[in-house]
């Protein structure tokens, strides 16, 4: 059996391994959704002002709220299964039409701050492993220190302030200027420029983290034999660290991108609601306050899912990328 | 313990770190004396900039003053870390060590449940254990612990996993030893630096997490924390900078420092990865 | 002298401070012939390796570098050349082979790819060419469809295979000089005498002078046409093959060469009637178990053990040699209950040990204990050593007292000062942690030692006294011993009667002498023919 097929039959495999851990999590979200305090019908009530005890059994009874737990499971199962995701009083809208709307911002933002922190992470840790206790070394290690420890949202206020308020550089929120009704290229540049300060504001981090793991995976792959074997065949140091060092340095960070993208989407809650980027973040942000726990699940289940397919295509680049994964 | 201190100390930015971490925590200890008041209450004219009316970092919108809110913030912030960081290292070395001790099925069960609380993206995890909770200082501290212990476990695992098979364990298998006594006294001791380094590092994540979570109101309503400053603040980003700047620039010192501690700690109990760099 | 490829001369390395010495190799002196293979042969720490470096500028600068001496290369001071023409000399000039075939390949890069760069860095060859050429070497060595093995990832290839791969790289630009810095250590013993009728068949054909270092007098024997002794960094003899071998001069080579054991296996002993342990068809497997959710197919099943039957007589050693990978360390930890075996019987007394549970077992591990390979992993480095060996007959019910005096007292037997008591063992050597070791596995009076390997990870001046010890202790406790071993040399000295492990299964047992003389199998044959220095041995003991 050749090596595509062999992959393609690994990803079949990783799916199947994908399908429990989501199950998993839908029961899980379920177990939630019966934690809280009040049910949609209490919800309902609420928002209603006033309701008979008699009117709520029957509308309990309408969604069926009243079975055994159990029962409630498998209809909340099955539900999920044909992408039922419950329905939003608040929005007045179904939960999944919803998500699908505000999915394409996220997708973007996150598309957009992984290139960002990837690229740069990567070449800034190469950068500072060449460069060893020199002050370009330090200057990155300084920076990357700084950066992995500030909070996101202050980051994006303080950029608010540099690059809004104290100069009229970039735009505050949205993600277009929803008056200007451009269209076509005009409105790709509208949406770009809004882009800017949110992406760079999520990268930060990611970056500081690449950078770091970066150079430390250089620098452990320096010390290896193979290293040795290189430079008695004469190569030169160019080479050693570009082809030989680089490739090997690499395969963790990789691994790294898998692992990080379910923080990436925290931090977009708080990068979208800081920027009000209309994503699936600030529709979360959003639900918080409205209370909207149907609406608060189903984004927490679907940017679940959206981990465990990432990692899929991390696990996949990553067995083009080292010959040593057993793929069957 | 000396010999320690000697190989801490070489590292220069791990003692100004831990400098930095003891000015912090004495901050904190001392913020009811010198700011005896609740932080929440007005303590005098509302949006005054630094340095003005008696408010050393200025006030608020509320006229609460900045400067009381970080030094009683620096207390919960603190707080917090370390507890929810205690409680998620005690859960992930009871799950890290059972799965790479017993291995097999109960290693397979173990880790599966660790990677179902590891794809779910945490802090979206945590918003959403808190909002169901009600946000208070224990739903809170919950969240943080049910989102950090993972990654301990997933570490635990590994050190046990390659002690297992050490040759002194072996020993202790022919002389006899229980199970319990293996792990606890023989195997737990020779992980102890990789958990209190990861450890350290995750008290610095559970402070960011936990003025995430303030930032977007999920804080303790009766306790001042950072992330609620700055959450407070931020519809007044155009008129009062000071607001939201100082705590933050709190929040980062105070993160920065444990980080440096976290890096001192590692050079120091794990000798070996530093004579590389 | 004209004639000589290389001399070093006055060579000093230094160490960085607080290093054990100050100087890693002093005041070194030694020459090289064109075509001639010289020894550097010594233990570890000796310095050998660094000697090797410093030819090809590969010290870890900047901790570790040459403060003094001469390394004349063909009329260049190698200590004194520009780093772009070290570069240049390095693999075409001098070229080397390192100790660890795992990890001196870069195992993201095809075999092919990794010689096709010494064709681009040191020759004007085509693509096309450069191929060619890589494949033609790899067939040079020996190695089987090189047109495969060409674009092989080095983790397709074995251990002895990727050593072929290093020496076809290193010869690719037929260097004046080849370092082999250890080459064969880390292989199987029948391995090893391919690699190094390799190395010599390569010589012979390119002309190649080899300067290969070393611990094994045996390797020595069998390859070296002159030989230099090293000790703490200095180099205490040279000379001809035959003069360092069997006309040592200095007390040092006098005493190494008198550690190592004879092929000659010791006088039989009389075997007592009185069996204290013996296996009845012994099974282990491992793997074929499903993934957790019954997903793919089954994992490939690994035959570890397979119907071993052995028998150890009351007094006696019985030696399991073997390969690695024959299962002979498996058979050890399922004998003695750290590996649960599948089937078959592990019979003590009336006693069927195989069948106890954990709670039945421990009455009967103080009857039969465990000695490990190594010195290092097999000590807790967070527990005193007096602990260390009390904890045995505490567990087993003695009391604190007890078991502290019963670990004073074996300290004294084991030749260890009773102050090691209150130490840890990282304090210690590793001949010394491995006294530890033994007086742990004699803390509870043991009947019988199983001993895996407690040789292999030392040196053989210290390998020589541990056996002593070991001996001793068997003669004043009467132990029946098990002894693992991959070293017909060590078992050769120890064990009363052997058996020979090869894929899992015995395939011969006897009386070491009978072995030794007249092997019934033809693997049995392979491995006592592939016994660096056997002629030496010959020529020494008429």
């Amino acid at each position: 059996m050749n090596r595509s097929s062999k992959i393609l039959r690994y990803v079949g495999k990783r799916l199947l391994q994908g399908i429990p851990i989501i199950l998993a999590i839908v029961v899980m979200n379920f177990l939630l959704l019966n934690m809280a305090e009040g049910d949609a019908v209490d919800v309902l009530a609420g928002e209603a002002g006033s309701a008979t005890p008699e009117y709520m059994a029957e509308m309990r009874a309408k969604f069926g709220l009243d079975q055994p737990l159990p029962v409630q499971l498998a209809v909340y199962l099955k539900n999920v299964i044909s992408l039922d995701l419950g329905y939003s009083f608040r929005h007045d809208m179904p939960v999944t039409k919803l998500i699908v709307d505000r999915f394409w911002p996220t997708l973007l933002l996150m598309v957009s701050t992984i290139t960002l922190a990837v690229s740069f992470g990567i070449l800034l840790g190469v950068f500072a492993a060449v460069n060893l206790n020199t002050w370009k070394d330090a200057l990155i290690s300084v920076f990357a220190l700084i950066t992995y420890a500030t909070p996101l949202f202050w980051v994006g206020l303080m950029m608010i302030i540099l690059f809004s308020i104290k100069n009229d550089w970039f735009p505050t929120s949205g993600m277009e200027n929803i008056g200007a009704f451009y269209e076509g290229f005009d409105r790709v540049k509208d949406i770009a420029h809004h882009l800017v300060l949110p992406t760079i504001t999520l990268s930060l981090f990611y970056l500081a983290l690449y950078t770091r793991m970066m150079r430390a995976s250089m620098l452990e792959q320096y010390g290896q034999d193979y290293v040795v074997t290189a430079r008695a065949k004469g190569l030169t140091e160019r080479r050693i660290t570009f082809v030989h060092v680089l490739r090997n340095a690499l395969l963790p960070v990789v691994t790294m991108v898998g692992v990080q993208v379910g923080a990436l989407i925290g931090g977009s809650v708080i990068v979208e609601s800081v920027f009000a980027w209309p994503g699936l973040g600030m529709l979360a942000f959003e639900s918080l306050f409205a209370r909207d726990l149907n609406l608060l699940l189903g984004i927490f289940l679907l940017s679940s899912a959206l981990v465990v397919v990432v990692n899929l295509i991390v696990d996949v680049i990553y067995c083009f990328l080292d010959p040593r994964i057993e793929v069957n | 313990m000396n010999d320690f201190w000697k190989r801490f100390s070489r590292n220069r930015s791990a003692v100004l770190g831990f400098m930095i971490l003891m000015l912090v925590v004495f901050i904190a200890s001392i913020a009811s004396f010198i700011y005896p008041d609740d932080p929440f209450s007005l303590a005098g004219k509302p949006m005054s900039e630094p340095g003005q009316n008696g408010f050393l970092l200025g006030s608020d919108s509320l006229g609460r003053d900045v400067a009381s809110g970080i030094a009683h913030g620096a207390k919960t912030s603190l707080l917090i870390g370390l507890i929810a960081t205690l409680a998620a290292v005690f859960i992930g070395v009871i799950f890290g060590a059972l799965a790479g001790y017993y291995g097999g099925r109960t290693d397979n069960i173990l880790m599966r449940i660790t990677e179902v609380f590891q794809t779910i993206p945490s802090f979206v995890f945590a918003i959403l254990l808190v909002a169901i909770l009600k946000p208070s200082i224990n739903s809170i501290v919950i969240a943080i612990t049910v989102v950090s212990w993972p990654g301990v476990a997933r570490l635990v695992r590994g050190e046990f996993l390659a002690l297992k098979n050490r040759e002194f364990v072996q020993a202790c298998h022919t002389l006899g030893m229980s199970d319990r006594r293996i792990m606890l006294a023989e195997i737990l001791p020779n992980c102890l630096s990789p958990i209190i380094v990861i450890g350290s590092l995750m008290v610095a994540t559970a402070i960011l997490i936990e003025s995430g979570l303030a930032f977007l109101g999920l804080g303790d309503p009766n306790i001042m924390s950072w992330g609620f400053q700055i959450g407070a603040g931020r519809t007044m980003l155009r008129s009062a900078w000071w607001i939201c700047t100082f705590p933050g620039i709190a929040i980062l010192i105070t993160v920065l420092a444990i980080n440096l501690v976290g890096e001192g700690l590692n050079d120091a109990l794990n000798p070996r990865l530093r004579e590389r760099n | 002298m004209t004639d000589k490829l290389l001399t070093i001369s006055n060579l000093d390395i230094t160490l960085p401070e607080g290093s054990e010495r100050a100087l890693a190799v002093e005041n070194l002196s030694v020459d090289l012939a064109p075509g001639e293979t010289l020894c550097i042969v010594g233990e570890s720490g000796s310095g050998k390796s660094l000697t090797a470096r410093a030819l090809m500028g590969l010290l870890p600068a900047p901790h570790v570098r040459v403060s003094q001496g001469v390394i004349d290369f063909c009329g260049e001071d190698l200590t004194k050349v520009t780093e772009r023409r070290l570069r240049e000399i390095r693999g075409s000039e001098i070229s080397m082979v390192f100790q660890e075939p795992m990890t001196a390949l870069n195992p993201v890069m095809t075999v092919g790819s990794q010689i096709d760069e010494i064709f681009r860095f040191h020759a004007d060859m085509s693509a096309q060419q450069r191929r060619q050429r890589a494949i033609e070497l790899l067939a040079d060595v020996q190695l089987p469809d090189p047109k495969q093995i060409v674009s092989a990832y080095p983790h397709e290839l074995s251990g002895g295979q990727r050593q072929r791969a290093m020496i076809a790289m290193a010869l690719a630009l037929e260097p004046k000089i080849l370092i082999a810095d250890e080459p064969t250590t880390a292989l199987d013993v029948t391995t090893q005498a391919q690699i190094l009728k390799l190395i010599s068949d390569m010589q012979a054909v390119h002309k190649t002078a080899v300067l290969f270092i070393t611990h094994d007098f045996g390797v020595v024997a069998d390859i070296a046409d002159r030989v230099a002794v090293m000790q703490y960094g200095r180099v205490v003899e040279t000379g001809s093959v035959d003069k360092v071998l069997n006309h040592p001069e200095h007390p040092y080579t006098q005493a190494l060469i008198a550690s190592v054991p004879s092929l000659t296996p010791r006088p039989p002993r009389a075997r007592s009637e009185d069996i204290v342990l013996e296996t009845k068809d012994l099974q282990k497997t491992f793997g074929g178990g499903k993934s957790f959710f019954g997903f793919g197919q089954p994992n490939r099943i690994v035959h570890a053990v397979k119907d071993v039957t052995v028998e150890l007589r009351r007094g006696e050693t019985l030696g399991i040699v073997g390969e690695s990978g024959s299962g002979k360390s498996t058979l050890a930890r399922c004998i003695i209950r750290l590996l649960d075996s599948d089937s078959g019987k592990i019979m003590i007394g009336n006693v069927d040990l195989r069948t106890l549970n954990r709670a039945e077992m421990r009455p009967w591990r103080a009857k039969i204990q465990m000695v490990f390979q190594d010195p290092f992993a097999s000590l807790n480095p967070r527990i005193k050593v007096g602990q260390i060996i009390a904890q045995g007959p505490i567990i087993q019910g003695a009391s604190r007292e007890e078991a502290e005096a019963r670990a004073r007292e074996l300290l004294g037997i084991v030749g260890l000062d009773e102050r090691a008591f209150n130490r840890f063992p990282h304090e210690f050597s590793g001949g010394q942690r491995q006294r530890i070791g033994i007086a742990r596995a004699l803390a509870l009076n043991p009947e019988i030692l199983v001993a895996d390997e407690p040789v292999s990870a030392l040196d053989v001046s210290i390998q020589a006294q541990i056996l002593k010890l070991l001996d001793e202790i068997r003669e004043r406790m009467n132990l029946s011993m098990l002894f693992i071993t991959h070293d017909l040399r060590v078992a050769a000295q120890v064990c009363d009667r052997l058996a020979v492990m090869r894929y899992g299964e015995i395939v011969e047992t006897g009386a070491t002498g009978e072995i030794f003389d007249a092997p019934q199998h033809s693997y049995t044959r392979d491995l006592l023919a592939a016994v660096p220095g056997q002629n030496w041995d010959r020529q020494t003991n008429v």
